[in-house]
Formats: C-alpha cells, sequence, structure tokens
C-alpha cells in the first residue's frame, strides 16, 4: 500500500533537468536552417512615420529580409485583439484600437517594433538593424494617466484618450452612508508600475513545412493553445491545424507570457515567406520595453466608518494606464479583477467603484502576479490600517470587528465567497510573527537608532476565473475552463496531460501526486504532459492562480472516467455485478471479498482484450474531461511585516515578514511555500524597489536591471509562514490556488509597517531609502 | 574577422574560429551547443550566464571568448559525476526547492560552487552577500539560501 501523496513534501520531478543544463528553454531550440530576427524600435513614444529606409540593410552581408507594417498590411496579417470587451457607463463598448504587430503610420511608445530584419546570424541582422534609418514627426507624448485626457490623442477612435470609464456597486447608496459617517478615512496614491522581469526573456522560434503546409512555434508562453487560437482565428487566418504551438521549458512568466506579442506573430508569418526558421530572443533592454507591464493606478479611496468602527461603505475612484495599445487582457484587470475585489475579507455592506482607463505613450499594461487584486488588496488593507491609526483603535481589533463570518457571504461587489475562516489565519499569524513582543522589539531597535514599525495586511483574492457564461456575460471573449487527458497504458503506467503550463510553478510534481495519490500508484508511474498543442487536447493555459483548482480538477474528472470504466472491466474479469466493484487504492476488489484485479491488470485487460466484454465496452483505458468551475476560489491570509528604518539613510529593511494562508487543501507543501516565498518577494519588490520611471518625453528611465531594482538576495529576510486549510467547496479536490498570494498581501503589509515606524499617513512606492529618508527629515524639520 | 579559440570545456580540449567579437557565453551556447549556461540581461546584472573560469565563477557575458583562450571552463553539464549522479550542491538545491522555473539555476549553482570552496560551512548573510551578483524571481531566495548553506556543508571545502 502506498503512503498518501496529496500533502506530502515530494521532490520535484523536474528538477534534476534544470540542475544539470538539459532544460530546454526557447532559446535553446536551434532548428536545420535557422534564421535570426532583430527588430527595428521606436525610439520615440509618439511619432508619426515619415520613410522607412532599408536599402542598407538589404544589401547587408547575410540579410535575407526586413519588413514593416506595411508589408504585413499587404499581406492582410491582422492586428493584435483584446480578449475582454468592458462596457462602459454609458451601455457602450470600449475603445478598440487597432494593434498592429509592426507600427502602421505611427508610433505610440518608445520600443514599439517598426520593422524587423532577419538574416543568416544575429549579430548580422543586428547589425543591419542598425543601418535602418525611419524618418519620424514626433509628436508630444503623454505617459501619465492622470494627464492623458487632455493630452493630444494617441489614438484617433479615442480622441480623450480614454479607453472606458466603468463603474461597480450602488453609487447612491455608499453617497447615503457616507452623509451618515462618524469617520471618514481618505487616501490617495499611485500603485507603481512594474515590470514582470521572469528572468528568462520572450523568446519565439517558427518554422513551416511547405511539405505540410503547416507552422511550428516555439514561444516562451504560458498558454500555448490560447495563442494558437488567437494568432489562427484573429491575425493570421489560418486553420488551427496548420499550426502547432509548443511552450517549452519557460524560466517564469508571472502573467508576462500569457499574452500574444507581435513579435510572435511576425517570426510565425516570415517563417513561410522565407521557407526557414525564424527566432527571435528578447534581450533584457528590449524586455523593458516590449514586455507587459503591471498595475500604474491612481486612486482616491475612501472608507466610512460608525463610531465603533464598523465599516459602512467604501468610494473608489481609479485612473488606469493601459499604455499605448490594448494588450491581449488589459481591459478586465481593472475593472473585473480589481474593484470586485474591494470587499476583502469584510462585510462592508456598500461599495462603489468607479475607473477610468486611459491610453498613454507607455509600454501597453496587463495582468502581472495578481492583476488587479494587489491593487485591490492595496485600497482596502492601506484604508484599514489608516482608519485604525486615525480612530485610535487597534488595527488588529478594527479587522476583528469587520470580518465576514459566515459563509457563503455574497459581496456588494458581485462575488460570492464559498468560504473562508479568517479569524484562524490572523489568529496564526499573530502568534507566529510574536506581535506580542513587538514592543520590546521597538525598543530594541531604537537602541541601534532604528525605527521599527509594524503592518499587517489581511487579503482575499479571487482565483480560477469562472464560470465560463457569467465572465461571457461580463464581456471575456474566451472560456474559462481547463482540460484533462488521462491515457493508461497496457502495463498500468499513466500519461496525464493537462492545458495547465508550468514556468516554476511545479506541475509535473504536483499534478503526479494527484494523479498517483487517486489511483494508488507510485508516483514514479505517472507522467505529466503540458505546453504542445500537438500533444495536449486543448487548454486555456497557467494564470490567475488556476492551474491545480481549474486544471487539477479537470484531471480529476477524467480520473473518475479512468475508475468507472476499470470497475466495468474488473466486473467482468471478477465475474462480479459492477455496482459491487470498489476501488481502492490501486485495486478492484468485490464488495466484502477478498476477490481483486490490481489496476495494471485491468489496464493490460484493456489493451489485450482477450477476456474482455468487447459487445458493450470499447477497449483502451484513455479519457479526457473539460471542467468549467461554477465559481472562483477564495485563497485569504494576514501577513505581519516589521521594518527597520535607518534614521540617518532612510534605508529600510524588512525586520520580519510572517504569512499565514489559507489555500484550502494543499498537494505539496513545499511547492506551495516556495510559491508564498516568491510571491512575497515580488510584493516586497513592489513596495521598496520596484517601479518604472518615465521621462515626461515617454523614455523609459528604469529600463535595466541597473536602474529598475528588483529584490536581490540581501533585500527580503528567512520567512516565516504558516498554512490554515478550509477546504473549497466546490471543487472536489478542495483546493484553491497559491500563486499569487504573497505579491497580493505583501505590498500593504510592507508599507502600513513603514507608515508605522515613521508616524506617517503614507509613503508612496517603491519606499526607497531616498523617498523614505524626505518623510523623515519632514519629520525632523517639523520637530524644530 | 575570425579568431581561434582554444579551451578546455568541461574537461574536453575545443577549439572554433569565431568572430573576435563572440561573447564567451554566445561561444558556450552557439557553437559548443551547451545550452544550460543562460543569458537573462545585458547588464552583467542577472548571474544566468555564471561558469567556472580555472575555478573561479564568473560571468561568462561579460567576457569574449578568446579571453578564455587556454582556460579550464566548467559548466553546468560538467557538475554532474559521468553517470549523472547529482554533485551535493545539485543534490541540496533539489532537496531544499531552491528552483523554480530553472531559468536562473545554473548560474546559481557555478557560483555556489565557488562560493562554497571557501565557505564550508556558511551562514545566512555570508550566502546572502554572495549572492549578490546572481538574479532569481520566483524563489524570493529563501530556498536558494537554505540550498547553498546545505550544499556547501555537503562539500566540505571541495568541489
Amino acid at each position: 500500500m502506498n503512503a498518501p501523496l496529496i500533502g506530502a513534501r515530494i521532490q520535484r520531478k523536474e528538477d534534476y533537468r534544470f540542475l544539470t543544463g538539459t532544460g530546454v528553454y526557447t532559446d535553446d531550440v536551434a532548428l536545420p536552417n535557422q534564421t535570426y530576427a532583430a527588430f527595428v524600435r521606436s525610439p520615440h513614444a509618439h511619432a508619426k512615420i515619415k520613410t522607412i529606409i532599408a536599402d542598407a540593410a538589404k544589401r547587408h552581408k547575410g540579410v535575407l529580409a526586413v519588413y514593416t507594417g506595411e508589408d504585413l498590411a499587404t499581406a492582410k496579417v491582422g492586428g493584435l485583439p483584446c480578449g475582454w470587451l468592458i462596457t462602459d457607463v454609458n451601455g457602450k463598448p470600449m475603445k478598440e484600437p487597432p494593434y498592429p504587430p509592426l507600427a502602421q503610420g505611427k508610433v505610440r511608445h518608445v520600443g514599439e517594433r517598426v520593422a524587423v530584419v532577419i538574416a543568416e546570424t544575429l549579430e548580422q541582422a543586428r547589425d543591419a538593424a542598425e543601418s535602418i534609418e525611419v524618418d519620424y514627426d514626433v509628436l508630444p507624448a503623454v505617459v501619465e494617466a492622470r494627464k492623458a485626457r487632455s493630452a493630444q490623442a494617441i489614438h484617433d477612435i479615442a480622441p480623450d484618450n480614454t479607453c472606458y470609464v466603468w463603474a461597480l456597486g450602488d453609487k447612491n447608496a455608499v453617497d447615503a452612508a457616507f452623509a451618515k459617517a462618524a469617520h471618514v478615512t481618505k487616501l490617495e496614491f499611485v500603485n507603481n508600475r512594474l515590470v514582470p522581469n521572469a528572468i528568462e526573456p520572450r523568446a519565439a522560434n517558427a518554422t513551416y513545412s511547405r511539405a505540410e503546409d503547416s507552422y511550428t512555434l516555439y514561444v516562451a508562453s504560458q498558454n500555448p493553445h490560447v495563442e494558437r487560437l488567437l494568432m489562427t482565428a484573429f491575425v493570421l487566418g489560418l486553420p488551427e491545424t496548420k499550426v502547432r504551438v509548443v511552450a517549452p521549458d519557460v524560466g517564469g512568466g508571472f502573467g508576462s507570457k500569457i499574452y500574444l506579442y507581435g513579435e510572435d506573430v511576425v517570426v510565425t508569418w516570415a517563417a513561410k515567406k522565407l521557407n526557414r526558421p525564424v527566432k527571435w530572443t528578447s534581450d533584457r533592454s528590449e524586455a523593458y520595453l516590449s514586455d507587459a507591464h503591471g498595475r500604474d493606478h491612481f486612486t482616491v479611496a475612501e472608507l466610512a466608518l460608525d463610531r465603533d468602527g464598523k465599516f459602512l461603505a467604501m468610494r473608489v475612484k481609479t485612473t488606469a494606464n493601459l499604455g499605448a495599445y490594448l494588450s491581449t487582457f488589459a481591459s478586465c484587470i481593472p475593472t473585473i479583477l480589481y474593484a470586485t475585489l474591494l470587499a476583502g475579507q469584510y462585510t462592508t455592506p456598500q461599495i462603489y467603484c468607479e475607473v477610468t482607463a486611459v491610453f498613454t505613450n507607455t509600454t501597453p499594461v496587463d495582468a502581472y502576479r495578481g492583476a488587479g487584486r494587489p491593487e485591490a488588496t492595496y485600497v482596502v488593507e492601506r484604508l484599514v490600517e489608516t482608519a485604525a491609526r486615525e480612530m485610535k483603535l487597534d488595527p488588529i481589533e478594527l479587522r476583528r470587528r469587520n470580518f465576514i463570518r459566515e459563509f457563503p457571504y455574497q459581496t456588494p461587489v458581485a462575488l460570492c465567497y464559498d468560504t473562508g475562516n479568517y479569524e484562524a489565519t490572523l489568529e496564526s499569524a499573530l502568534k507566529l510573527a510574536d506581535v506580542s513582543g513587538f514592543q520590546k522589539r521597538k525598543e530594541d531597535s531604537a537602541r541601534r537608532g532604528k525605527l521599527r514599525g509594524i503592518g499587517y495586511a489581511c487579503y482575499i483574492e479571487a482565483c480560477g476565473i469562472a464560470p465560463s457564461n457569467v465572465a461571457g456575460s461580463l464581456g471575456a471573449r474566451a472560456g474559462l475552463f481547463e482540460a484533462g487527458e488521462i491515457r493508461v497504458h497496457p502495463t498500468g503506467t499513466v500519461t496525464v496531460f493537462t492545458g495547465s503550463h508550468q514556468h516554476g510553478q511545479g506541475h509535473e510534481t504536483t499534478f503526479a501526486q494527484v494523479v498517483a495519490d487517486r489511483l494508488g500508484l507510485p508516483i514514479e508511474a505517472v507522467d505529466i504532459v503540458h505546453g504542445d498543442t500537438s500533444k495536449v487536447l486543448f487548454g486555456m493555459g497557467t494564470y490567475g492562480s488556476r492551474s491545480i483548482a481549474v486544471g487539477g480538477t479537470a484531471i480529476v474528472k477524467a480520473l473518475d472516467k479512468i475508475v468507472a470504466k476499470g470497475k466495468k472491466i474488473a466486473a467482468h474479469l471478477l465475474e462480479a455485478s459492477e455496482s459491487d466493484i470498489e476501488y481502492d487504492r490501486g485495486e478492484f476488489k468485490v464488495a466484502g471479498t477478498d476477490r481483486k484485479k490490481t489496476f495494471g491488470e485491468v489496464a493490460f485487460a484493456a489493451y489485450v482484450p482477450h477476456n474482455y466484454p468487447l459487445e458493450k465496452l470499447e477497449p483502451g483505458l484513455n479519457e479526457n474531461a473539460f471542467y468549467d468551475p461554477t465559481n472562483f476560489t477564495f485563497p485569504a491570509g494576514t501577513y505581519v511585516c516589521e521594518v527597520e528604518v535607518d534614521k540617518d539613510t532612510g534605508a529600510t529593511q524588512i525586520a520580519a515578514f510572517t504569512a499565514v494562508d489559507d489555500f484550502g487543501k494543499v498537494i505539496n507543501p513545499m511547492i506551495v511555500e516556495g510559491q508564498v516565498h516568491g510571491g512575497l518577494t515580488q510584493g516586497i519588490g513592489q513596495a521598496l524597489t520596484e517601479g518604472c520611471r518615465y521621462e515626461s518625453s515617454g523614455q523609459l528611465v528604469t529600463g535595466s536591471f541597473m536602474d529598475y531594482c528588483i529584490p536581490r538576495s540581501s533585500d527580503v529576510p528567512l520567512f516565516k509562514l504558516d498554512l490554515c486549510e478550509t477546504p473549497c467547496t466546490h471543487n472536489p479536490l478542495g483546493v484553491k490556488g497559491c500563486g499569487e498570494a504573497g505579491a497580493i498581501g505583501a505590498p500593504a503589509a510592507v508599507i502600513n509597517a513603514i507608515t508605522d515606524a515613521l508616524g506617517v499617513k503614507d509613503v508612496s512606492m517603491p519606499a526607497t531609502a531616498q523617498t523614505v529618508w524626505k518623510h523623515l527629515q519632514e519629520r525632523s524639520h517639523a520637530r524644530i | 574577422m575570425t579568431i581561434k579559440v582554444s579551451m578546455k570545456v568541461n574537461g574536453k580540449p575545443v577549439s572554433a574560429d569565431v568572430e573576435a567579437r563572440t561573447l564567451l557565453v554566445t561561444y558556450i551556447r552557439e557553437n559548443l551547443r551547451l545550452t544550460g549556461t543562460h543569458v537573462g540581461c545585458d547588464t552583467a546584472q542577472c548571474g544566468a550566464c555564471t561558469v567556472l573560469m580555472n575555478g573561479r565563477a564568473i560571468k561568462s557575458c561579460s567576457i569574449v571568448a578568446m579571453q578564455a583562450e587556454g582556460a579550464d571552463i566548467m559548466t553546468i553539464e560538467g557538475v554532474a559525476k559521468p553517470d549523472g549522479t547529482l554533485h551535493p550542491m545539485q543534490q541540496a538545491f533539489k532537496e531544499n526547492h531552491g528552483l523554480q522555473c530553472g531559468f536562473c539555476t545554473p548560474g546559481m549553482v557555478m557560483n555556489a560552487l565557488d562560493f562554497a570552496k571557501s565557505h564550508p560551512n556558511p551562514t545566512e548573510q555570508e550566502v546572502r552577500e554572495a549572492l549578490e551578483g546572481n538574479l532569481c524571481r520566483c524563489t524570493g531566495y529563501h530556498n536558494i539560501v537554505k540550498s547553498i548553506m546545505a550544499g556547501a556543508r555537503a562539500m566540505g571545502g571541495k568541489i
């Protein structure tokens, strides 16, 4: 009998290849007759393209072709589509400007693709690209969302640079609640623009076969089937049968590799034109300019409370910067995935949120780890902590007074939480963080000349976006299900095909644990296949912490079908009634007897059907399932951050960070903890070190690892973690998802701690040493 | 202009005619097809391209191939035993879940090998300082730090 695998700290099956340098990432794929692409990118944020002179480039040694937007237009290559239609407050569709893969007539952000050079070697392509002369007529640019509406129009169809004004909630009820509030807390802040910065840069390598009239695209993608669907149906007008998309080992995504990018389209299209494979690999400088960015909100948020600290209402007004074009899912991030989370863990009865989404001359903005939910948590948890300080209430007590305690709970912002236990995660976090010992630690810090502060964040997130029909009614243009297939081989080993994609999450281990546990097989008997449209039946990919809750459930549904068919086969072999057959850890048994057949014996009978009910049952043991969830899952937790601020320099160190999460049932705690560590570090990065800075002309000043600081090892501590387990009620594994929590909860906890240390109302993100030092100077001047 | 370069990589003598501007990492990846050494940036910040040159960890994006003329280079492909058994440092990364997407991992391991020679029993602080030149976006460094502490102890000061 095998020990239970669900809940076990199993070491990862995928580690060996990564540790020995034998993983295969997109740039590692070298095809016969490989050619290389280099893109010419706009140096201007906003300009008309007058002429493109490429004669010298075309004559350059090794150059095979130069293409511009005109070539793509002539070939009728379509624009990049947006996957979510938002309807504005007046019932009108959002403004959807064309997004050509190579610029046509005008450029709208620094780094926009203007032309591509394809050559025998990468060096030749790059050298030739340097020689292309583009004559621009430079136009005024706007980079800040708040200034967009009065700036020169970026797209003809949006004269005021507004994509939509959208709202959720009952404005009149909220206004009425504010009118009778005993206290109102108001904050105004920017949720800083971030660059995802997966360490593997994006890459795409496309090849075309004349013999089969078909394409294969290797691409660093989080969702190869979605990439294929968008590319074939909307851009290249090809049947899906003629395009295979392979996302091999992918070196991190964090959202940035969800989207269909122009580079992917161009290399695929060019592979047929040249009848040779075309590879493009981003360098880091290109990545800063061309990977979709995240966040970038300006928000005014208010919380109304009664005299006892009960929340009466919340009013939020956000201007969201979408950048120059609509990236694949850009429109749903600051709306559907943001405003719906503003209830947080609390019973706030009325919430109104208005979002103005604008175009600017900046890189397009889309989902980045958390996607809308970090922004919502930041609003809620900064307001709550600030309200507690203003009303001189304990921030923990204030949260407790407002916790949702009965489930299911219908929020005023559309979501219905199926389950949760916020008191449990809070209680555990307070103990683990030794909050009662904080005062003493603060005194110790003071003796060393440091200011110590403590901050909390009680976050909620919604994972596994669903169901498809509800999302569709809200504007989604894609399904939100997941697909899985279980292929049992004649000797009883199992290959699992999943539409989820792993790029660090460890699915090859976690999913194998689920399958091996359910079937009662050793984990070595189960292999996971993903990331190839020619192998996997279908898939929506990995984003929004959906893989285990949606992808895992699809696998379980397919497993149920395997066991059901296995029972029929076993009943025949054992000459028993099907209803008497039980499946128990690897064995089909006749209930109440010692008669049984192993899983392997049943599998063998299915493929060598000599003694088999062929007249009523097909041979073989292979099942698939599509699963469309009935609701989101709602992970939640409490984070406690302690910071130490150096009074002389303003440098802030994370002195301690405690995270207690409720992800429902946990399959592999080791992997889940790793996800939390990474999420927390990205959240701490947003709070302390990361942030895009654009010059007013539209140049990205923070365009490399030397100017844009992702956390280094010395910026973070060893984390203190614990898990509470309130199983999800609407999927068979009871799982919720864990990928984004850290990035969602951490920024508010850190800023709450810094404002506590400094005794100020607000500190803007990123709270760099310079930013904090300025606050310290103001404080000391105020004392004089 | 092409130039002939010769060096030893993972114990094997190799030589090739390359353009003078060819970076060592390009030579390793494109000429030798040893694609375990990765490129994650263009400013010598991320450390994904770290290899050992004459036993010292270097960023192979920061020198041209001809600067490694006659050198003894070890890449991630040369770390495990010939029979495939993981090196104690690799094993420590596996046991401590010190990797997620795996892209920064080769650079982390190569840097850790050099570091562990002189730090057979390092503190957390020492490991964090040694990782200044290696970026990871997945792990929050937590388990990388634990991996290197455990791997260094297992190595006992010897690669």
